[in-house]
C-alpha cells in the first residue's frame, strides 16, 4: 500500500496500541497533524509542552504502558527536554516524537531548529534522527520496543518535516510493518543467574537483622505480589523508596515505610543497623543513603536490578543479580521454598522486638494546630485520605518539596501504582500534567494531585487542557505561602536567614485562578472546615476541583538526615528529641 | 606490578550518524576520561570499531564498560591487556633538522625504522608507525632537535591470535 510519512506514523502508533498522544502542533509536525483527524487515537491538546512530557509520564507511571508526547520542533522540542530527562531518571517508558526542518534545511539555523537529538542525546534512554519515510515503522518499533523493555525510559524519534509532507517527494513509501526489531547491541538480561540466586538465599537465610530494601524497579517490573510472597515467606521487614511506594502495602505488619532523608526513622534505622540488605530495583541513591561511607555499615548487601551498571555503581553488593525485579523476586521465592520456607530463616526474635520498639517509641508525629491558627499541612492529608468520599485506591500525585515528602508519608499505600511522583530529578510543576496524564489513562479512579504553592505555579495552566478535555482532576495546593522545602533548609542550616522564598498567600488568587481556568475553585483556613470541601471535592466528576489549602509556613518535615550527614544522625521531631535512642 | 592506569576497549558500533556523539557524550556526561580515541570502518560496512584508551583512575573501568554497554548501537564490547593484543600508533613530526644536527635525525629515523615523508632546507617531516611505547620513544629521542609540529593517531589494537593447536 502506497503511503506516506505521516500516515505511516500515525499507523505505526496505532499498531503499537497507542491509546491516547499528548501533544500540540507547530510547523514543522503539521503534517502529522492531518492523518491525526481519522486516527482513533485521542489527542489532549496540552498549553505547553512540558506538560505534554509530564502528562505522558502521569499516564505511565498509572498504566505500566508507554506515554506518548507529540510536540513540534524548536522551541518545543527544548520544552520536553525536563520531562524526558524526568523519565530519565525515574526510569519511565516514555515516546516522544518531535517535529523537525526539512531535511535539506537542517544545519542552517532555519525557523525553529535546534537540534534535538543532540540536545536529548543525555537524558533519553535512545533518540534518532529519522532521515528517510521509509525507515519511520522501523524506528517506531524500535522506540517502543526499546521504551518499554529491560530499565524503562524514554526514547525520542527527531522527524523532518519533508518525509512525513504529503506535499513532497520525499514522504512517499510504501507501508510495512516490521515482524520484529533487529537490535544487535541490546539484549536487556531478564533471568537472574540461578548460582547467584542461590548464594542469595544463603545469605537471607542466614541473616540475623536482614532488611527488604525495595525500590522503583520492583514496581516497574510488575513485582508488587511477588515481594509480598517474599517478604512474607521470610518474615523480613520491607521499606519502599519514594519511587516504591505502593510497591508494599503500608498496612502490612512488615512495612517500616520510606527509608532516607525524610523517610521514617523506623526505616532509616532498621537499614543503618541491618546486617543484611536485599536491594531490589533500588539505586542506592544518595537521598537513601545518606553520607555513604556511614551508610549501612554492617550490612552484606544483595543487590538485584535489570540494569547491569546499577548493580556496584555506588556501593559493591556481595551477591549482584542482573535480572528483572519480578523474576528474580520468584525465583528467589522458589528456592527459598525449597530450603524449607520460614523455618530455615535465622533466629530473628530480638531483631524483631527492636524493630517493633523503634515503631512505638518514633512514629510519624506532629503538634496539631492551635485554634485559629492555620492547617497543618499533615493533618489536611490524614483529613483527605481518611475522607468516607475518598476512594481506598485513589492515585496520588505529588509536585515536589515539603508537600511531596509529606504525602508519602503520610497518606498509607495500600496499592502499587497510586503513588506517582519524580523522584530523580525532583521537578517542580510535576503534579498537574503527571496527575491529568494518570487520570487519562486510569479514567475511573480517584486522581488527587497534591501541590505546593510555588509547584502549582509552574504548571498550573495545564487545568485549562483538563477542563477543556473533561479530565476532572482534583488539585490539593497545601498553601504554605513559601518555597517550603528551601525555607526549611534556610531555617535549620542558614540561621532561619530567609532568602528568596516568600511568594505570597493569595497572590495570585488561586480560588479565581482556578475558575478562570474552567476549575471548581474552593479555600480552606480553618480545620473545621476541611471534611466539607474534601467531600464536596470527591463528589465532582464533571470537572477539575482546585482547594487552596492554607497551611502553617513554620512546619517542618521530620524526620531529617541534614545533607552530608550519616543516616546515623536522622533528625527527630522535636516531641521525639529526649528520647532515648 | 601495579595495575596500569589506562585501558584499552574495543568497542564494535553499529555504523550510524551520531554514534561518536553518543559515546564520547557518555564520557564527558559521567566524568570518565578519555586518553585517546580512534574510530574507523570494519569489514563490515554495518559496523565500526571504535578503540578507546580510558583513564581508569577517573572512574572503574567495569563501570565505564557497563555503562557504555547502555548505548543502544553499541554492539560489543572487549578490553584488550597489553599483554594480550597488538597496538599500534602513528605519529607525524616536523622536526628541525639544520647543518649538522641533520645526521643525527636521520640516523635516529634509520634507527627506528621511520619514514621521511617530505624534506625541507632546515626541517623534515617523519613518519612512523608503530606500537605506542616506541612511538614515546621515538618522540622523546626527536625532542631534543626541536620538533615544530607533531600530530599522533590515538592507539588502535586487535586482540592477539590463539595459536594453540
Amino acid at each position: 500500500m502506497l503511503t506516506n510519512g505521516g500516515q505511516a506514523l500515525i499507523k505505526s502508533l496505532e499498531m503499537e496500541g497507542v491509546e491516547v498522544i499528548f501533544g500540540l502542533p507547530g510547523g514543522a509536525i503539521l503534517p502529522v497533524y492531518d492523518p491525526i483527524i481519522d486516527s482513533p487515537i485521542r489527542h489532549i491538546l496540552v498549553r505547553h509542552e512540558q506538560g505534554a512530557g509530564h502528562m505522558a509520564e502521569g499516564y505511565a507511571h498509572a498504566t505500566g504502558r508507554p506515554g506518548v508526547a507529540m510536540v513540534t520542533s524548536g522551541p518545543a522540542a527544548t520544552n520536553i527536554v525536563t520531562p524526558l530527562c524526568d523519565a530519565y531518571m525515574d526510569s519511565v517508558p516514555m515516546v516522544v516524537i518531535t517535529g523537525q526542518v526539512a531535511s535539506s534545511s537542517i544545519g542552517t539555523d532555519a525557523f525553529q531548529e535546534c537540534d534535538t537529538v543532540g540536545i536529548t542525546r543525555s537524558v533519553t534512554k535512545h533518540n534518532e534522527l529519522v532521515t528517510e519515510a521509509a525507515d519511520i515503522p522501523r524506528v517506531i518499533r524500535e522506540a517502543f520496543h526499546i521504551a518499554t523493555t529491560g530499565r524503562p525510559g524514554p526514547v525520542l524519534v527527531d522527524i523532518p518535516k519533508d518525509i512525513v509532507d504529503p506535499q513532497n517527494p520525499r514522504s512517499a513509501m510504501e507501508w510495512y510493518w516490521p515482524e520484529s526489531v533487529d537490535l544487535p547491541g541490546y539484549r536487556p538480561e531478564t533471568r537472574g543467574d540461578p548460582a547467584a540466586i542461590r548464594a542469595a538465599a544463603d545469605l537471607i537465610c542466614e541473616a540475623r537483622r536482614p532488611v527488604l530494601y525495595v525500590g522503583g524497579g520492583v514496581l516497574k517490573a510488575r513485582g508488587a505480589e511477588a515481594l509480598r510472597e517474599l517478604a512474607e515467606l521470610t518474615g523480613i521487614h520491607v521499606v519502599t523508596t519514594l519511587m516504591a511506594r505502593g510497591a508494599f502495602p503500608d498496612s502490612h505488619p512488615l512495612a517500616l515505610g520510606m527509608p532516607g532523608m525524610h523517610g521514617t526513622y523506623t526505616a532509616i534505622t532498621s537499614m543503618q543497623e541491618a546486617d543484611l540488605l536485599v536491594a531490589l530495583g533500588s539505586r542506592f541513591d544518595d537521598r537513601v543513603t545518606g553520607k555513604l561511607d556511614g551508610f549501612a555499615p554492617d550490612a552484606k548487601i544483595i543487590h538485584a536490578d535489570i540494569d547491569p551498571a546499577e548493580i556496584g555503581k555506588v556501593r559493591r553488593p556481595d551477591v549482584g543479580i542482573v535480572g528483572d525485579c519480578r523474576l528474580v523476586i520468584e525465583d528467589l521465592v522458589e528456592v527459598l521454598k525449597e530450603r524449607g520456607g520460614p523455618d530455615s530463616q535465622a533466629e530473628r526474635g530480638e531483631w524483631k522486638s527492636r524493630i517493633s520498639g523503634w515503631q512505638e517509641r518514633f512514629p510519624l508525629t506532629y503538634e496539631p494546630s492551635d485554634p485559629g491558627e492555620l492547617l497543618k499541612p499533615q493533618y489536611v492529608l490524614e483529613q483527605l485520605r481518611d475522607a468516607p468520599s475518598t476512594p481506598d485506591d485513589t492515585i496520588v500525585v505529588s509536585g515536589v518539596g515539603q508537600h511531596q515528602m509529606w504525602t508519602s508519608q503520610y497518606w498509607g499505600f495500600d496499592h502499587p501504582y497510586t503513588w506517582v511522583n519524580s523522584g530523580g530529578l525532583g521537578t517542580m510543576g510535576f503534579s498537574v500534567p503527571a496527575a491529568i496524564g494518570a487520570k487519562v489513562g486510569k479514567p475511573d479512579r480517584t486522581v488527587w494531585a497534591i501541590d505546593g504553592d510555588g509547584c502549582f505555579q509552574m504548571t498550573a495552566q495545564e487545568l485549562v487542557t483538563a477542563a477543556a478535555e473533561r479530565i476532572p482532576v482534583k488539585v490539593a495546593i497545601l498553601n504554605n505561602a513559601y518555597l517550603g522545602m528551601v525555607r526549611q533548609w534556610q531555617e535549620m542550616f542558614y540561621e532561619e536567614r530567609y532568602s528568596e522564598v516568600y511568594l505570597s498567600p493569595d497572590l495570585p488568587d488561586y480560588k479565581m485562578w482556578a475558575e478562570a481556568m474552567g476549575c471548581v475553585g474552593m479555600r480552606v483556613e480553618s480545620p473545621e472546615e476541611v471534611p466539607a470541601a474534601i467531600e464536596k471535592a470527591n463528589s465532582i466528576t464533571d470537572r477539575p476541583v482546585v482547594i487552596d489549602f492554607r497551611t502553617d509556613a513554620r512546619e517542618k518535615v521530620f524526620p531529617m538526615v541534614p545533607s552530608g550527614a550519616t543516616n546515623s544522625q536522622v533528625v527527630v521531631p522535636p516531641s521525639q528529641q529526649d528520647l532515648a535512642r | 606490578m601495579s595495575e596500569p592506569r589506562h585501558r584499552t576497549l574495543t568497542v564494535l558500533v553499529q555504523n550510524k550518524a551520531g554514534v561518536l556523539a553518543r559515546v564520547a557524550g557518555l564520557f564527558a556526561r559521567r566524568g570518565y576520561n578519555i586518553d585517546s580515541l580512534a574510530v574507523a570502518p570494519t569489514d563490515d560496512e554495518s559496523l565500526s570499531r571504535i578503540t578507546i584508551v580510558v583513564d581508569v583512575e577517573s572512574a572503574p573501568l567495569d563501570q565505564i564498560v557497563k555503562q557504555l554497554f547502555k548505548l543502544i548501537n553499541v554492539v560489543s564490547i572487549s578490553e584488550l591487556h597489553p599483554r594480550d593484543s597488538v597496538e599500534r600508533e602513528l605519529l607525524l613530526a616536523t622536526v628541525k633538522a639544520d647543518g649538522e644536527v641533520r645526521a643525527r635525525v636521520l640516523e635516529l629515523v634509520q634507527i627506528f625504522e621511520a619514514k621521511i615523508l617530505n624534506v625541507g632546507h632546515t626541517a623534515i617531516t617523519v613518519s612512523l608507525e608503530g606500537s605506542p611505547v616506541k612511538v614515546d620513544d621515538f618522540e622523546e629521542l626527536l625532542r631534543p632537535y626541536g620538533i615544530l609540529e607533531l600530530q599522533r593517531t590515538g592507539r588502535v589494537a586487535l586482540p592477539k591470535l590463539d595459536r594453540n593447536l
